[in-house]
Formats: structure tokens, sequence, C-alpha cells
């Protein structure tokens, strides 16, 4: 049996001041578990994350040719809005990114965005988005802190239950334990496969280790096209293409 | 410059390959101790075991080493599975040479009970076995390998040969009972040197085509 697809990609090539970042990419996403992508600097992989919500839309001479799809849904369409598309794909960045205000409104920020909703309604959400990103604990009697006195790994779970507050169907994460220590590395690391088992989460990583400890699958790109995708047991132990095999034994370049 | 990497797993194939080599001449001494009679030869291959046992080590120590220093994927990581699963069939097949010249010296020092003439044939075929495995091993030959598998057969069906054999004797003439038994030992030793160089052959198999070939053998399930 095989996985519903969440994500369908049908022959998408990016560019960045027609410049091609992504060639011809087709794959599926399935709904289910973790996606690792990974891939050497400038694969393209990040590109390709960022297709999943519009991310790139923001991005100067950025186009896209191909479709891609969310639940079937063609996300690039005309009609399509984006920010009803972020609500349902929500993305994690390399470096935590809290806004300048107290931990309980930057985890309030995309209810009271999205929703008319009461006070002892959000106090729930956010306390339940905080517990979902494993940080209530450490943070239930300071919630009018500022986010910035936060750890560096606390804030990027900060940034986690925030994406998590809107009650997203994907959660993306873009490199979100490469700035940070082994103990909050394991700690982000714990989150993504817990989350892993409600939302489908795609990852990117350089972090090979990581991509195997979290990932079902895993995607591996190459000059901005995909080269292999397949379980991560796989990709690790029993890659079919040799570009795979020298990637992920440590001997590309 | 080589890889860090490439040369980690070079030493390492190189020394299951030096491993093998003296496995290899291991066997190949007790036999002649058998078959020409010679005590002395049996001596030398009973006390050389310790130089092989601490080869195995040596092989699990550098893939040990590899692993905490690598992090193997894909092939290097199937090398390093291999060896540390080929090095202890090795290291069983010196100690079926040493039990073969245990039974040597207890033969040597009684008149023998017939001529060799099958036994010293089993013993090249499961000594070519394992040769051909580590073989396939050095050249990354999987089809080597494969043909080393199906070769165990012959050396089950020469076991069988034996068996019958010398039970014959031993029905007919009481007294060749213990030289009977210790000639059985040397023949189940060599048959299960071939499963051995089988198990090593199936690595090799599984390095270089990821592919587990282990209890596949329909003849082998008939069997129970």
């Amino acid at each position: 049996m095989r996985d519903a697809a969440r994500f369908s990609l049908d022959r998408v090539t990016c560019r960045y001041d027609g410049k091609v970042a992504v060639q011809d990419v087709s794959m599926e996403v399935p709904a289910a578990g973790v996606t690792a992508f990974i891939g050497p600097s400038g694969c393209g992989k990040s590109t390709i994350l960022r297709c999943f919500n519009r991310m790139n839309d923001v991005v100067p001479g950025f186009s896209l040719s191909g479709e891609v799809r969310l639940d079937g849904q063609d996300i690039y369409a005309r009609d399509t809005d984006p920010v009803a598309i972020r609500r349902r794909v929500g993305m994690v960045f390399q470096r935590s990114n809290p806004f300048p205000a107290s931990i309980f409104d930057n985890v309030a920020y995309g209810l009271r965005l999205h929703t008319r909703i009461s006070r002892p309604d959000l106090e729930m959400r956010v306390e339940q988005a905080l517990r979902a990103a494993a940080l209530w604990d450490e943070v239930k009697d300071r919630l009018d802190s500022p986010a910035s006195a936060l750890s560096g790994g606390q804030q990027q779970r900060l940034c986690i239950a925030r994406a998590l507050a809107v009650d997203p169907e994907v959660l993306l994460f873009d490199e979100p334990a490469s700035a940070l220590d082994p103990i909050s590395t394991q700690r982000v690391e714990e989150l993504v496969t817990e989350l892993g088992k409600r939302l489908t989460v795609v990852i990117v990583t350089h972090n090979l280790q990581q991509a195997t400890r979290v990932a079902d699958r895993t995607a591996f790109f190459l000059l901005g096209q995909l080269v292999e995708m397949g379980p991560t047991v796989d990709i690790f132990t029993r890659p079919r293409d040799p570009r795979t095999e020298q990637y992920v034994s440590g001997r590309f370049g | 410059m080589e890889h860090p990497l490439d040369h980690d797993v070079n030493e390492l194939k190189t020394l299951l390959v030096t491993m093998a080599g003296e496995v290899e001449r291991q066997l190949e001494l007790a036999v002649r101790a058998l078959v020409e009679r010679d005590s002395a030869l049996a001596q030398e291959v009973i006390a050389s075991d310790a130089t092989i046992d601490r080869r195995e080590i040596e092989v699990d120590h550098r893939a040990v080493e590899l692993i905490v220093r690598h992090r193997p994927m894909a092939r290097d990581l199937r090398l390093v599975v291999a060896a540390t699963k080929v090095a202890p069939d090795l290291e069983r097949v010196a100690d079926h040479a040493v039990g073969i010249a245990r039974q040597a010296v207890v033969l040597n020092a009684v008149p023998p009970l017939k001529p060799f003439i099958t036994l010293p044939h089993m013993a090249s075929t499961a000594g070519g076995m394992v040769h051909d495995a580590i073989d396939a091993f050095v050249r990354n030959d999987s089809q080597l390998a494969r043909r080393v598998v199906a070769r165990d057969d012959a050396v089950d069906a020469m076991h069988e040969q034996i068996f019958r054999e010398l039970l014959t004797y031993m029905m007919e003439e009481p007294r060749t009972i213990p030289r009977a038994l210790a000639l059985l030992i040397v023949a189940r030793s060599l048959e299960r040197i071939g499963d051995q160089a089988t198990n090593i052959a199936e690595q090799v198999v599984y390095l270089v085509e990821a592919e587990d070939i282990r209890h596949q053998k329909p003849s082998e399930e008939a069997r129970g």
C-alpha cells in the first residue's frame, strides 16, 4: 500500500533572476512521517522546501514553472491564497527568529492573526503549543518575559511552538538545529520525530546523521535535481545511484 | 591524496586478507599433516592458532575504530559489517584446521585404516571455497561469491559419502571404530569449513550487491 501524497511536484523548475536553481523535479512527499532533504550547498533542497508554502514568493526575481500540489490543490494557481497555504504549512528556520515580544505573544501571534479567539481559548492554545514543542515546563512561570531572554535552543523550540499554534498540517524545517549545541539539537530532533507522528514533516539538513535519526525517508538533491528518494535506511546503506553513494559515504567533491 | 576513509577501509581489507592467508595456510598444513602422516607439522598448526585468534580481535578493533572515525555509510558501512562477520568465520576455519591437526596426531600414531581418496579431495574443495570467497571479497566479485555458495552442496555430498564408507568399516570390524571416528571428525570439520566459506561468500554478496542471500537455499530448508 502506498502512502497518500501530501505534496506532489510535477516537473518543477525554479529560477532566481533567470538562473536555474531547481530543474525539472517531480516527486511526492507522503502525508505520514518525516522526510529529509539532503545534498550539498546550492543543490536546491531549500528552494524546493520553500516551494511547499510559497515562501519563495517574497524573493525578488524568483520564478517557478511546473506544478506543486498540496493535497491535490495547485498552490501556485492564480486563485490560491498564499497566506492560507502558509497557515496549513508552517516553517521553522535555521536561525531562531522570535519576535521582539513576550514568550506568550510570540506563540499567540498567529492565532490572533488568523482567528478571533477568546482570552481563555488563547491561553489554552498557547499552552498546548508550548507543550507540543516541549517548552512548557521551562517557561510556564515566565510567559511574559521577553523571548530574547531564552537560550538559543529554547528560542528554536519557541519558534516551533509558534508554528504549531495555528494547528498546521505540515511543518517545514530548514536546518533547524545547525546553530544549536548537541543537547539542544537532540531535543529538536526528538521534537521533529514526535511531530512526524501526527504531521507531515519535511526537514532540510546538512547533518547526515540527523537525517538517519529523524527521517522515515530521505531525498538526495544534486545540482538542482532530485537524484534519489527512498526509505532512509536504504539511502544510507544501499543507495541506487552512485552519486548518492559518493555523497552519503562522505567522498563527495 | 588518498581519502582518509579510503585509507582506513583499505587497511581493514588488507588486515582481513592477511588473516585469510594465514587461515588458508593453517588448513593446508593440517591436511598435509594428516595425509603425509607428519605429526610435527600437526603440532605446528596447533601452536599457530593463537596468532589467528589475535587477528580476529584486531579486525574487530579496526572496524570499531573506522565506525568511530568515519561513521561509514553505504558500501563502507556494508564493508565494516561484513568484515566483522567474516573474521569470526575465518577464525572458525582455523579452529577446524586445529581440530584436523589434533586428529592427525592421533591417527599418525596408529596404522592407516585405508588410503586417503575422498578426504583430500574434500579438503581441497572446502579450502578452495575459502580461498575463492576471500578472492571475491578482495575483487568485489559477487558472481564468484555466488559460485562459492553453490559449491557447498558438493562438500556436503562428499561428507555424506565418507560417513557411509566409514560406517561400513565400523560395522564390519569394531576394532576400526577409534580410527574411523577420528576420520569422521576430520570430515565433519571439512564440511563445516565449507559452511564457513559459504557464510563468507554470502557477506561478499551483501557487500557488493547490498542483498542478503542468507538462509535462502531451498535444499537447506528441505533438510530442516
